[in-house]
């Protein structure tokens, strides 16, 4: 079943950037876009690992903070070495105020 | 002999020669090409040799960039356990270590470096290098717990095998000629923290003294420094810097000058040869054209996707900063720029002990950033000022001290 989360508030993360969020014993990635879309991927990188929330968001990529492997974190897909396997998504909603991510 | 059409011939498939393959076939190109190794495994990371692969539990095999099949269905042939032993630029063609002869289109040396070796040391078993994952499977097996082991050479690879030697158990010296650990390209403020770390593990560090002489038989190495102290060790490891891999190129009458001589597009001498990675030097655009080697695994990437690019014949310039990281315990250092580009320095707190210094030239231009704290604590602010050096930027150096200063804002400007 899969279960709507709340993750923070929408003012906590900052335009073109990105919180960590941790459920259970699972971590995710939150993302704000540049232009005020939020989306959510999986919090460890797919190449060693790492919370990518203490990468850098550029538009619609997260570098990775440890060897700048990339990904689009609207659609998880892998965008540049060392990252070559894609990280799941997962869907956001934001309602007044909060947003919250459907894990499955 | 005939020689055998291979199209694109990359030599060497390291991070390097290994992404140049890789990118031939991203950027469309349909013909042949052939990555010749000289290693028997498919091409694989270096940086965890000194790092996961000797501290993990299980046996460690090797991370792999691209597997035998991978390659296979991207019609790359790959030439595993094959070395190049000469390059016929008349006939353009490889001749390999079989006797099999290998004509190319275009020709990508991408041969990395190798371990400088110490002179004085005898061959031994117990006397060891670190360069490809067979050495570190060897390693390892030196590193158990209570097993004395000395490295010699404050460099990265030495302070990190210093870490994962402590991390198994092993008790660890660290010999250094000079007066500091990591003197070349690590400011001062950095190497004093990286040492108190290793001091802290428990590490004995030796600093300023030379090696007068190493023993080994078939127990015991010993090490006898100038200062009349003797060291001895269960084993021994050698990590006193690299030496670029140029011998197929000086052999085939290429300039070398501390590696393959390159122009900004990556070409050698002869312009069909083209020379990237570790075993290359080449002009840093970004700091006026100054000829540098690196020994960098992001540049090794980067080097080997712009070389494709250029095989195929996009003309394009090499234009990327340098940038570096090297992990010991729960802390990492990140490194943009060259640090002795830099007259001033700035330094920004970040918590937690975790800080980045500003290099700044006189005119006031950011030329460097070097960071160390724990986890990826310092990689965001590393990586902003990478880019704002790309941009030859000039931060005001009293607010670059404050974190609420946001260097991504600065790249917006
Ligand atoms: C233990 C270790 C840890 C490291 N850690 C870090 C780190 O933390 N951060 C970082 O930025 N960098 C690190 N590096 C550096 C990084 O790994 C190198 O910069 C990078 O591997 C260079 O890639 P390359 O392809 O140019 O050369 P290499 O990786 O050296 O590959 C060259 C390949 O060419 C082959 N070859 C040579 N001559 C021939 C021939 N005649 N014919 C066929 N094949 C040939 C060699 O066998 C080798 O496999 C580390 C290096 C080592 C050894
Ligand atoms: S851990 Fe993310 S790129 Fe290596």
């Amino acid at each position: 079943m899969s279960e709507w989360i709340e993750a923070c508030s929408a003012d906590e993360i900052d335009e073109e950037d990105v919180i960590r969020f941790d459920h259970g014993n699972r971590t995710f990635a939150v993302y704000r876009s540049p232009d005020n879309e939020y989306f959510a991927t999986d919090g460890l990188c797919t190449h060693e690992r790492v919370h990518l929330a203490d990468g850098l968001v550029m538009d619609d990529i997260i570098e990775c903070p440890k060897h700048n492997g990339r990904f689009n974190y609207k659609t998880g897909a892998a965008r540049g070495a060392p990252a070559c396997v894609n990280l799941s998504t997962y869907p956001v909603r934001v309602e007044a105020g909060k947003v919250y991510l459907q894990i499955g | 002999m005939t020689a055998v059409d291979a199209g694109m011939v990359i030599v060497g498939a390291g991070e390097c020669g290994a992404r140049a393959a890789l990118a031939l076939r991203e950027g469309g190109y349909q013909g042949r090409v052939t990555l010749v190794g000289g290693e028997p495994h498919p091409p694989y990371e270096r940086p965890p040799l000194s790092k996961d692969a000797m501290t993990g539990d299980d046996q460690p095999s090797p991370r792999v960039i691209a597997s035998f099949e991978q390659l296979a269905d991207l019609r790359i042939a790959f030439l595993a356990g094959s070395p190049v032993t000469a390059i016929d630029r008349e006939a353009r063609s490889v001749v390999l270590a079989d006797g099999r002869s290998l004509s190319y289109e275009r020709l990508l040396l991408a041969t990395g470096s190798s371990p400088r070796r110490l002179a004085i040391a005898p061959a031994s078993p117990r006397i060891a290098y670190l360069r490809t994952f067979d050495d570190a499977l060897a390693l390892r097996e030196q590193m158990t717990p209570g097993r004395r082991v000395t490295i010699v050479g404050g460099g990265f690879i030495g302070l990190e095998l210093a870490a994962s030697a402590r991390r198994r158990g092993a008790e660890v010296t660290l010999i250094e000629a000079q007066e500091r650990i990591l003197k070349r390209g690590v400011p001062e403020a950095v190497t004093e923290i990286v040492h108190k770390l290793h001091a802290g593990n428990g590490v004995e560090v030796v600093l300023g003294i030379a090696i007068v002489s190493v023993e080994a038989d078939n127990a015991r190495v010993r090490i006898a420094l100038a200062d009349g102290r003797a060291i001895e060790a269960d084993s021994t490891v050698i990590g006193i810097g690299a030496i670029p891999e140029t011998g197929l190129a000086a052999a085939a009458g290429l300039a070398v000058d501390n590696g393959v001589a390159v122009d900004a597009r990556l070409r050698s001498s002869d312009p069909d040869i083209l020379a990237a990675g570790d075993c290359c030097s080449f002009p840093l655009a970004v700091y006026g054209g100054r000829r540098v080697r690196l020994e960098a695994w992001r540049n090794a990437q980067e080097q080997g996707l712009l070389a494709a690019r250029n095989m195929l014949g996009a003309g394009e310039n090499y234009a990327s900063v340098p940038w570096f990281w090297s992990d010991q315990y729960e802390m990492s250092l990140h490194i943009a720029g060259l640090a002795d580009e830099g007259v001033t320095t700035v330094r920004r707190d970040l918590g937690n002990g975790a800080f980045v210094l500003f290099h700044l030239a006189d005119d006031g231009r950011l030329v460097a950033a070097s960071g160390i704290g724990p986890g990826n604590s310092v990689a965001r602010e590393v990586r902003l000022a990478e880019m704002l050096i790309a941009r030859r930027a000039m931060p005001d150096r009293a607010r670059l001290a404050l974190s609420d200063y946001r260097l991504k804002s600065l790249l917006a400007a």
